[in-house]
């Protein structure tokens, strides 16, 4: 019986959670998949889901994007609520969305797969079609493959175009679905040190679906999810090795 | 012998002309959205009447000026078809997305209405449309602004004042119509004639035959479309986000990209192609409500041999349609074959089939064919966007 | 528990033969109205106007077996209906003295029988060959079609092709079947009376009351037994009915041929009520006409696609002869509002409304639930208990 605590690092009060979700009901027709989800993201903050395949993880990311519309409930995000907002306004927010599978454009170069990532930013793209150094700082690879085309590349090559996409558009709030999932040790590795690249760098906040443990010990907090519910929560630093074999497919 | 071919050639090129506009606009669409606009053809019938319209409004200019009424008609049709098109979008297919057979219907609806507006529409009519317009679309924003629980009460709002103004409306048209000014039609339902400016009649000759210079022109229009629409796809900040959109509509939301005006206006585009078509079909003879329905279906037989998506099989598949249906219905072939004894069952064969409509026959035999060996097209969309 | 399971399946099975049971008894009742009542309600050419609609609405049935059951949305079915028509009235035009061919024939200098017309003599190869040349011609097009897993829109303008071909090649055939012209059967005789005759035209609206419901108890069995399943199950996602093991394309040829043939049928009794066939049957606004029938009166329901058949119909009659302009706008604004509005039609929206009735009355408002709520999930309270739980922090 291991009771965990909260130890979040920031003190919620004084500082509103950059994303806050409550009582969060989502069905796919008729079937019930999120239940009662609350969960907040501090700013700054990294936060991880862990849970078995098919607990509502992905769903749960969806539905912060707005992919899916919740049927009850509400997601905040910088103090507004944006539960009835569309996918592209959130962009718009600061949100940046690393979907499972990475979803590229496919038939589209690299270089244009990044200047849509600066669709995201509040003021839209007007014109601006240049790339970032930092970006190909944290990724060399993009460097090279700017024009060929986005479905061309490797799994690992549009992992990392994926997450750079992202961050063309200058989130606050970076969402990752799995960004290690069927893809080679050593490119993990080096995702997950663009991930702590750009949270010492930009000091924005992550909220994370992850299998790789090692990975989920980079995270602050995580939430254990079961059967569309959270049903445990606390700081990874207190994980404990019953919640890993539990919620971790390791 | 060589002439004969080079001038059914030339003739098949510009019926493919006429047909590759007409399905860009059909091609880009049904790419973005997978919606096949069934209106498609009213809205290039709408494009012919524009063109009528300019014409007989640049008569009075006299003579110079008057030659180059076509220039003006061009981004007249484009801009009222496009028009068109956006209130078709906005108003009926946004609401059906993801659900294409649906679609098909309500745009045959469209399509249906158009016919008979285009019949009976005269001042009276016209006028009590705007009124129409006017209030509902008025009440609509002010009370937008006005209320702030405006969501909710929405739907029943709007039947409401849906009824209110249709009723005004009906009232004012029963009103205007008992004035002639008003009640006299606009084009009726007999066809209307545009004439080809001066420059445009007559052509180059070649031997006996001429390739007639309204026919280059539609060449050239059709080659600038192509161009213009490749550049705006592949160059432009909105063409760029068409593609991404085409490709993976949901992650290009979540990138930011306004998927709902992206749609808007690639329906608009594509509607604007099909008022420039018009512009073209008005040169080669007269216009009536019916006329939209003739190319249509040839256009939604270039889209599906050309596959989704891929401009160039579009072009390819319009211009081998246009090629094939010319000379097969001008007899062309039978004519090249009728030396040769030795292939007398083919020629007979071929003359067979040597009229505009049973050409169509078995053009359609040819594309069916062609579909058991490449059923998504020409150029088949790879991997995991390939599944409709 | 399992006996309880199977008095309920035997209960259900009950319910269900009693269903058939009163369905059956309104058939019954409706057909005698039909047949025995409504000839000495209506005068003979509103009679006649009836039992044209009546053979529309077996088409409409036809299409809902592809539309409604199985989706494929055919833009083409005026080909299967013409073709039915053709082959009554072709054979109606050979009853002739022997040695004589019909007289349009020496117009186009003609002068003798072509051969696939020798056929058609025959009164039971024509009963045949209305039924089977549709669906043989609808299985071909279809085995074509789908064979390469062409669906969707493409499948829906493929047959508005296929429709526009076929017109185009009656219309251009002018010595093979009248072209523009068409076939007239008024004026022949069928064994010795006139066509157009009363008593022919009364046999008539009998023979189609009669099809009509021996058609739908020949749907409503396709539709509701595991057939039925499987149509729907394709409808509603093919893919996986082929992983399943099933073969789609075998299921929907053999739908599409049958709904074919049901469309000759009403093609055939459709020309012998009118008194002529053209090449127009084929026109492309008549097919998707017969669709919006369909969705009128609730596509998946055959009673909904008869009973749109009729009011759609009765309505274009009333409206064409009261003011012939507004049809066209009537027309399209159903298009309009039955895709926007009504999606499940005039049925199914009465079934959903009054379903929702009832559900209210006995006060069970809750929807179904594919799987216990997570708070009743003793798995999840386990693990909460075990774990601990801040999940609201």
């Amino acid at each position: 019986m291991t009771q965990v605590q909260d130890h979040s690092p920031t003190p919620q009060v004084l500082n509103p959670p950059l994303l806050g979700i409550s009582g969060l009901n989502v069905y796919y027709g008729e079937s019930h998949i999120l239940r009662n989800v609350d969960l907040t993201v501090g700013q700054g903050q990294m936060v991880c889901l862990i849970g078995r395949n098919g607990v509502g993880k992905t769903t749960l990311l969806k539905t912060v994007m707005g992919l899916l519309s919740p049927r009850e409930g509400q997601i905040r995000f910088r103090n507004e609520i944006i539960t009835r907002k569309s996918p592209h306004q959130r962009a718009r927010m600061g949100i940046g969305y690393v979907p499972q599978g990475r979803e590229i454009i496919p038939r589209v170069t690299v270089r244009e797969n990044l200047l849509l990532g600066l669709e995201a930013r509040p003021q839209g793209r007007k014109g601006n079609d240049t790339i970032p150094e930092e970006i190909f700082d944290l990724f060399p690879v993009l460097k090279t493959m700017l024009h060929r085309m986005g479905g061309d590349l490797s799994g690992g090559q549009q992992q990392q175009l994926a997450i750079a996409r992202a961050l063309m558009g200058k989130p606050q709030l970076l969402v990752l679905d799995e960004p290690t999932e069927g893809i080679q040790p050593s490119i993990i590795l080096e995702i997950e040190a663009a991930v702590r690249g750009i949270i010492e760098a930009t000091g924005i906040s992550v909220l994370l679906v992850e299998q790789h443990l090692h990975f989920v010990r980079q995270a602050d907090r995580y939430y254990a999810m079961q059967k569309g519910g959270i049903v445990a929560s606390g700081a990874t630093k207190d994980l404990s090795q019953e919640v890993i074999q539990r919620f971790l497919s390791v | 012998m060589v002439l004969q071919l080079i001038q059914g050639l030339f003739n098949g090129l510009s019926i493919g002309s006429v047909l590759l506009v007409v399905a860009l606009g059909l091609a880009i669409v049904f790419g973005l959205m997978g919606v096949i606009n069934l209106a498609h053809g009213e809205l290039m019938m709408l494009g012919a009447y524009t063109t009528f319209v300019v014409q007989n409004t640049f008569r009075p200019l006299g003579e110079p000026v008057f030659s180059f009424y076509i220039f003006a008609a061009l981004p007249m049709a484009f801009l009222v078809a496009a028009l068109v098109g956006l209130a078709l979008e906005r108003g009926v297919i946004r609401f059906l997305y993801g659900r294409p057979l649906e679609t098909l219907l309500a745009t045959w609806g469209v399509s249906l209405i158009l016919r008979q507006f285009v019949r009976s529409v005269n001042g009276s009519l016209a006028l009590s449309l705007g009124v129409f317009c006017l209030l509902f679309f008025g009440a609509w924003v002010i009370l937008s602004r006005l209320r702030r629980d405006w969501s909710e009460l929405r739907n029943r709002v709007l039947w409401g004042v849906g009824i209110l103004s249709g009723a005004i409306a009906f009232f004012t048209h029963k009103v205007l119509d008992s004035n002639p000014t008003f009640s006299t039609l606009w084009f009726s339902a007999r066809n209307v004639d545009v004439t080809a400016p001066p420059w445009l009649r007559g052509g180059i000759p070649l031997g006996n035959f001429q390739l007639p210079y309204a026919r280059i022109f539609i060449i050239v229009l059709t080659l600038i479309c192509v161009v213009g629409i490749y550049w705006f796809l592949n160059r432009s900040n909105w063409g760029l986000r068409i593609r991404a959109v085409t490709q993976n509509r949901n992650m290009s939301a979540c990138l930011g990209i306004p998927t709902d005006r992206v749609d808007a206006l690639t329906f608009a585009l594509g509607s604007g192609l099909a008022g420039v078509a018009g512009v073209a079909i008005a040169l080669l003879g007269s216009v009536g409500p019916n006329t939209g329905q003739n190319y249509i279906v040839d256009a939604f037989m270039v889209v599906v041999v050309g596959g989704v998506g891929n401009l160039f099989g579009t072009i390819i598949a319009a211009m081998a349609i246009g090629i094939v249906t010319y000379l097969i219905g001008s007899g062309t072939i039978a004519a090249l074959l009728l030396p040769i004894d030795a292939l007398k069952p083919v020629t007979e064969f071929f003359l067979f089939f040597a009229t505009t409509s049973m050409a169509k026959v078995m053009v359609f035999a040819l594309i069916i064919a062609f579909l058991q060996f490449k059923p998504a097209g020409i150029f088949a969309p790879k991997g995991r966007t390939a599944e409709l | 528990m399992t006996v309880d399971i199977l008095s309920r399946s035997q209960s259900l099975k009950r319910e269900r033969k009693r269903q058939f049971l009163l369905e059956g008894i309104a058939i019954v009742a409706i057909a005698i109205f039909l047949i025995g009542v409504m000839p000495l309600l209506l005068t003979p050419f509103r009679l006649r106007l009836l039992g044209r609609f009546l053979s529309l609405a077996i088409v409409a049935l036809g299409i809902d077996l592809i539309w409604g059951y199985t989706g494929l949305l055919s833009l083409g079915h005026g080909i299967f209906f013409a073709l039915g028509g053709y082959a009554i009235a072709m054979h109606l035009q050979l009853q002739l003295p022997p040695g004589q061919i019909p007289d349009f024939f020496p117009l186009y200098g003609v002068t003798e029988l072509p051969l696939f017309w020798q056929p058609f003599y025959s009164f039971p190869f024509t009963l045949l060959a209305l039924i089977l040349i549709p669906s043989l011609v609808a299985g071909f097009l279809g085995y074509l079609v789908f064979r390469n897993r062409i669906k969707g829109v493409y499948f829906s303008i493929l047959t508005q092709a296929a429709l526009i071909v076929f017109f185009n090649f009656f219309n251009g055939q002018q010595k093979l079947i009248n072209g523009t012209n068409g076939l007239k059967t008024d004026t022949n005789q069928l064994f010795g009376v006139v066509v157009s005759s009363q008593p022919a035209q009364f046999a008539f609206y009998t023979a189609t009351i009669l099809i009509l419901i021996l058609l739908y108890v020949l749907t409503r069995w396709l539709t509701s037994g595991r057939f039925g399943r499987l149509l729907i199950a394709i409808r509603d996602d093919e893919n996986r009915v082929r992983f399943s093991g099933y073969d789609p394309t075998a299921f929907k040829v053999l739908v599409f041929a049958i709904s074919g043939g049901i469309a000759g049928i009403s093609g055939a009794l459709f020309t012998v009520q009118s008194g002529i066939i053209t090449p127009s049957a084929m026109d492309v606004a008549f097919s998707i006409e017969m669709v919006i029938w369909v969705a009128v009166g609730g596509r998946g329901t055959l009673v909904g696609a008869i009973l749109g058949a009729l009011l759609v119909n009765y309505a274009r009659t009333f409206l064409s002869e009261q003011f012939a302009e507004v049809w066209l706008f009537f027309q399209g604004a159903l298009f309009l509002i039955v895709v926007t509005v009504l999606p499940d039609g005039i049925l199914g929206w009465l079934r959903s409304w009054q379903w929702g009735k009832v559900r209210a009355l006995l006060g069970m408002s809750a929807p179904v639930v594919t799987y216990p709520s997570l708070e009743q999930d003793p798995e999840v309270q386990k693990e909460r208990q075990e774990v601990g739980e801040d999940g609201n922090q």
